[in-house]
């Protein structure tokens, strides 16, 4: 049952040597040593390119928001009563009557060493900020990610096997027009539904935030459940039709091969050649974009998060960038580019494991 | 307590239970807990609460770094000032202090503390913990982020008893009774190692001394505060148990959550638009209050930017350091179509730079003076300034057409809107317009890269803040730096009034130098007051059955000077509130019936998928 879950090519690839090497002696000899030396060296490669991009990312930060004009200690003193002397001490405080070299050197020793500096607007370590609000960002759009991937998958095999079908032209034109739609109007459309009623409809969810505030301990857990239903449903809605149309060409492209005709030549039930046969050689492609989105799971949805007033990292950055607080956004800008370098180079070391072309 | 430390190990908790695993619990929340907002916005076992929807996110709970008008309202509720204002007309009225009096030199001011005050912790407020505040932003950087201004003219403050705060100053300063300065218990705050870093939101509850006291506090979700029973004012108490600032991004969000009754008032930031407005108008249970506002909406000319020593910089167009072509912008300004027809209604039409709100400092031009709107008067004046019609062009002696730049913020339909019609009104007199909407104007606006901008300010009961920010020592010390200049005005008169107005005790007298002081800005044409926008909010009234607006009279509710919005709140009773009940049981039939739909589904799917895997281990 196992062999039959790999897809066809891994299948053919890693066990066409005769019965599999045992041990750790064979290994270090028989053709998996070379293969497992190249992979590593491979594996290799790509973390230090991910740690060179990590670095230019760094830099690349530092200059780019300084790019905006902006003058930080005016808006956060807008609408205030300030002295002179209160805004040079703003200045010292912050750094900002430094020159720009020695900005530049300070960012870059303390952010080797996990140190982002003070938010200007919340007098906290920005990165106190950052570790507040990911897990809020984690919970929602990792949920939302999850079950839009399945969602996509399960849809995109279900459309192509019945490519042409009505069901087919349904669900492929229903997916496109959700994904057409801005998030944050049909999160407000979902709020006026289901948040507040309309007609014989109920209001059954909370309008935003992330709880109600006071519960504790199994009460917490299913209030923070129940905030999280519109917001993820928004996500999922918006989310779901780029894995489905993925999954859906790349299970067309399969569903010609000569392997799908033999397995059915074999007498097998029409489900379990797409399941186990088409499927996972289908999910390739699918996975890549997985893998792009995982790492965009850490970025959070702005808008989302906006009108759902969910207290993540998506709105923070909005809020960063309205002042602009310079600390807070490099902080978050280098957290999102990690994410999605990490993510990338996870996708890298994990795909020759999936499909042994690659890496070679 | 600890609440927020207490409430932290959840993140964890919910992290490590895995994300998939909250997908099914959100689906199973529903019929176990369909209602928690609701019930918590109303009558909550034998606790009310008072919820009020928020757009601001609270940038410190201390008071020495707090800026935002959040953070400061929950500033008022919590600690006392030494001086508060009255709900009716502003007038100051005593607060911490009993009573104040400054010496004959108008340079020591004497104030008597009250002797039933006490912190939340018990011990008793005196006017040690008062001294100990100023002079810990006279003494220390960090402390004075926020309210460093009013002591900047300080030179000593001593406690000589637990009643006598005595304050000494370099010069007279008749802003003495609107020291808008959060006094702290020292015994708590002696502690405290940088002023700059401390956010006062380590413990819960936080020891104040105010009708409430600070009870929670989640980043970006909620603030609690809870009624203090201690408190010294027994007249009138605070009636809610419980009040809860609550964060909404989105303000179409907070009027959602309004109407559904999760929030007991809404207001916009700074007013919810007319289409809100509109649409909670004839709601049930919803009152729509408006009252004047505390903000004028202006356009303000570039006068040559420069620094504190005469050096210029910026690129203002130099045709408007002419007062006639500066009067002449302003009479072709239809105010009235602006109020009708980009705030529909919800403002007022403007004139004197403060507000009428603040009835003792508002001012009016005479008919002689007025510079009201009239097309062909403005011509007139343009033509006097040398800027001659030519094929539909305004040219100067230079031969150049006069062409204007406005500065706009991207954020603010209102200027977008105004922006066309000053294009359409402008170009009738030949004048070209462009309009530059940016989304941070402070950047050409201090570089004085500009000819016009959009400009609006709050204003305190106190108008000395708005009339500082055109005073020659606002102006910066170096070129394009931020400084507490508005506009780069620096005139010799208008100074002198200032000087004048600041040093003068005597309230009718003061308010008098004020208004010429308006009445030199109006002429000046430096400031083209347009509207007064009105303060537009909601609530629920099955939540709230009355509340106080200030000033009495068609005032405001959110953002008050005092704390008497929400100290005035009373709670409406069971009896008041709508037919929620009733859809809270029909809406349980339906979500039952949901749970049942979902379950017999899911039933289906799990058997199918059973089934089938069966099929297949059979092959």
């Amino acid at each position: 049952m196992a062999a039959d879950s790999t897809p066809a090519l891994v299948q053919s690839a890693t066990s066409d040597g005769g019965p599999t090497p045992v041990g750790p002696s064979s290994a270090a000899r028989g053709p998996r040593a070379r293969n497992t030396k190249a992979y590593l060296q491979y594996a290799a490669t790509k973390i230090v390119g991910a740690a060179v991009s990590l670095f230019a990312v760094l830099v690349t930060s530092f200059f780019l928001f300084r790019l905006i004009p902006s003058d930080p200690v005016k808006q956060m003193t807008g609408g205030r009563r300030v002295s002179e002397q209160q805004l040079e001490n703003l200045r010292h405080q912050f750094g900002l009557d430094q020159p720009m070299w020695k900005q530049f050197t300070s960012y870059i020793g303390d952010a080797l060493t996990g140190d982002f500096g003070m938010s200007y607007q919340f007098h906290t370590p920005v990165i106190d900020k950052i570790t507040d609000a990911l897990p809020a960002t984690l919970l929602l759009t990792g949920t939302a990610y999850v079950l839009y991937s399945a969602l996509g998958i399960w849809l995109g095999t279900r459309t192509a096997w019945r490519n042409g079908s009505r069901s087919d032209r349904f669900n492929t034109a229903f997916a496109l027009t959700l994904y057409s739609v801005p998030s944050f109007w049909l999160g407000l459309l979902l709020i006026i539904v289901f948040a507040v009623g309309v007609g014989p409809i109920p209001g059954m969810f909370p309008t935003g935030g992330l709880e109600s505030g006071g519960e504790s301990g199994f009460a917490y857990v299913i209030d923070v459940a129940h905030h999280l239903v519109l917001p993820v449903i928004t996500l999922v809605a918006v989310g779901y039709a780029q894995t489905l149309l993925v999954m859906r060409s790349s299970l067309l492209d399969e569903m010609g091969s000569d392997y799908l005709t033999t397995a059915r030549a074999k007498g097998l039930r029409d489900d379990v050649v797409r399941r186990k046969h088409a499927v996972p050689n289908a999910m390739l492609p699918t996975f890549t974009l997985m893998f792009v989105n995982l790492g965009q799971v850490v970025a959070g949805q702005i808008l989302v998060e906006t009108v759902f007033s969910w207290p993540g990292l998506g709105g923070l950055f909005y809020q960063a960038l309205s002042v602009p607080d310079l600390p807070l956004v490099q902080g978050l800008f280098f957290v999102f580019a990690t994410a999605v370098i990490l993510a990338n180079t996870l996708a890298d070391i994990l795909y020759p494991l999936l499909d042994p072309r690659v890496g070679r | 307590m600890n609440e927020q430390a207490q409430q932290h190990p959840h993140h964890r908790t919910l992290l490590a239970a895995g994300l998939a695993a909250f997908s099914l619990t959100a689906a199973l929340a529903t019929p176990l807990n369909p209602f928690p907002q609701e019930a918590q916005a109303k009558d909550s076992g034998d606790k009310t609460t008072l919820t009020v929807a928020v757009a601001q996110s609270v940038d410190s709970l201390s008071p020495f770094l707090a800026q935002r008008l959040l953070s400061t309202s929950i500033h008022r509720l919590t600690y006392e000032y030494l001086t508060n204002y009255d709900a009716k007309d502003n007038h100051v009225i005593p607060g911490l202090a009993t009573k104040w009096e400054s010496s004959s030199d108008k340079l020591t001011w004497t104030y008597t503390i009250r002797d039933d005050s006490k912190w939340s912790d018990g011990e008793q407020a005196t006017a040690k913990d008062a001294a100990f505040t100023f002079n810990k932003m006279m003494t220390d950087e960090g402390a004075a982020t926020a309210n460093g201004s009013f002591v900047g003219n300080f030179k000593k403050v001593t406690a000589p008893s637990d009643t006598q705060l005595v304050i000494e100053l370099k010069k007279p300063q008749a802003t003495m009774t609107a020291l808008d300065v959060p006094i702290v218990p020292e015994h708590v705050w002696k502690d405290v190692k940088d002023y700059s870093k401390f956010n006062n939101d380590d413990t819960f509850p936080v020891v104040g001394n105010g009708p409430y006291v600070l009870t929670g506090y989640k980043t970006d979700q909620y603030v609690k505060l809870e009624r203090n029973k201690d408190f010294w004012r027994k007249t009138g108490k605070p009636q809610f148990d419980e009040i809860v600032f609550k964060t909404y991004k989105d303000q179409d969000a907070a009027v959602a959550a309004l109407r559904k009754g999760e929030v007991s008032f809404v207001a916009g930031s700074p007013a919810l638009t007319p289409a809100q407005a509109a649409s909670l108008k004839g709601e049930k249970n919803i009152k729509v209050n408006e009252g004047p506002g505390r903000r004028f909406y202006a356009i303000a000319t570039n006068p040559g930017a420069r620094t504190k020593d005469g050096k210029k910089f910026g690129d203002g167009n130099k045709a408007l350091l002419d007062q006639k072509v500066r009067q002449a912008l302003f009479r072709a300004v239809d105010t009235k179509a602006i109020v009708d027809r980009v705030f529909q209604g919800h403002a007022v039409q403007g004139e004197g730079y403060i507000p009428p709100r603040f009835k003792d400092y508002f001012w009016q031009p005479s008919d002689s003076q007025k510079l009201s709107y009239d097309t062909k008067a403005a011509a007139e004046l343009l033509d006097d300034a040398g800027y001659k019609l030519k094929d539909g062009k305004r040219v100067g002696k230079d031969g150049k057409p006069l062409d204007f730049r406005i500065l706009c913020h991207a954020t603010d339909p209102n200027d977008k809107a105004i922006g066309k019609y000053l294009k359409e009104w402008w170009g009738k007199l030949g004048i070209g317009l462009k309009v530059d909407c940016i989304d941070d104007v402070s950047v050409p606006w201090y570089a004085g890269e500009y000819d016009l901008a959009f400009d609006g300010w709050s204003v305190n009961p106190d108008p000395d803040f708005v009339l500082g920010i055109h005073t020659c020592a606002a102006l910066p010390t170096k070129a394009k730096e931020s400084a507490a200049t508005d506009n780069f005005i620096c005139d010799k008169k208008y100074d002198e009034l200032y000087q004048k107005q600041l040093a003068e005790y005597d309230p009718a007298k003061r308010a008098d130098i004020v208004k010429q002081m308006e009445s030199w800005l109006y002429d000046s044409g430096y400031m083209n007051v347009m509207a007064y926008p009105n303060a537009v909010e909601a609530y629920r009234t099955d939540q709230i059955k009355s509340i106080q607006t200030m000033p009495t009279a068609a005032g405001n509710i959110y953002g008050q000077d005092g704390y008497w919005s929400w100290w005035s709140a009373v709670p409406a009773s069971s009896s008041d509130s709508g037919d929620s009940s009733d859809s809270g049981s029909s809406t349980g039939v339906v979500i039952g019936i949901v749970v049942v739909a979902l379950l017999l589904i899911g039933g289906g799917v799990f058997f199918g998928m059973r089934r089938r895997t069966t099929a297949d281990d059979r092959e």
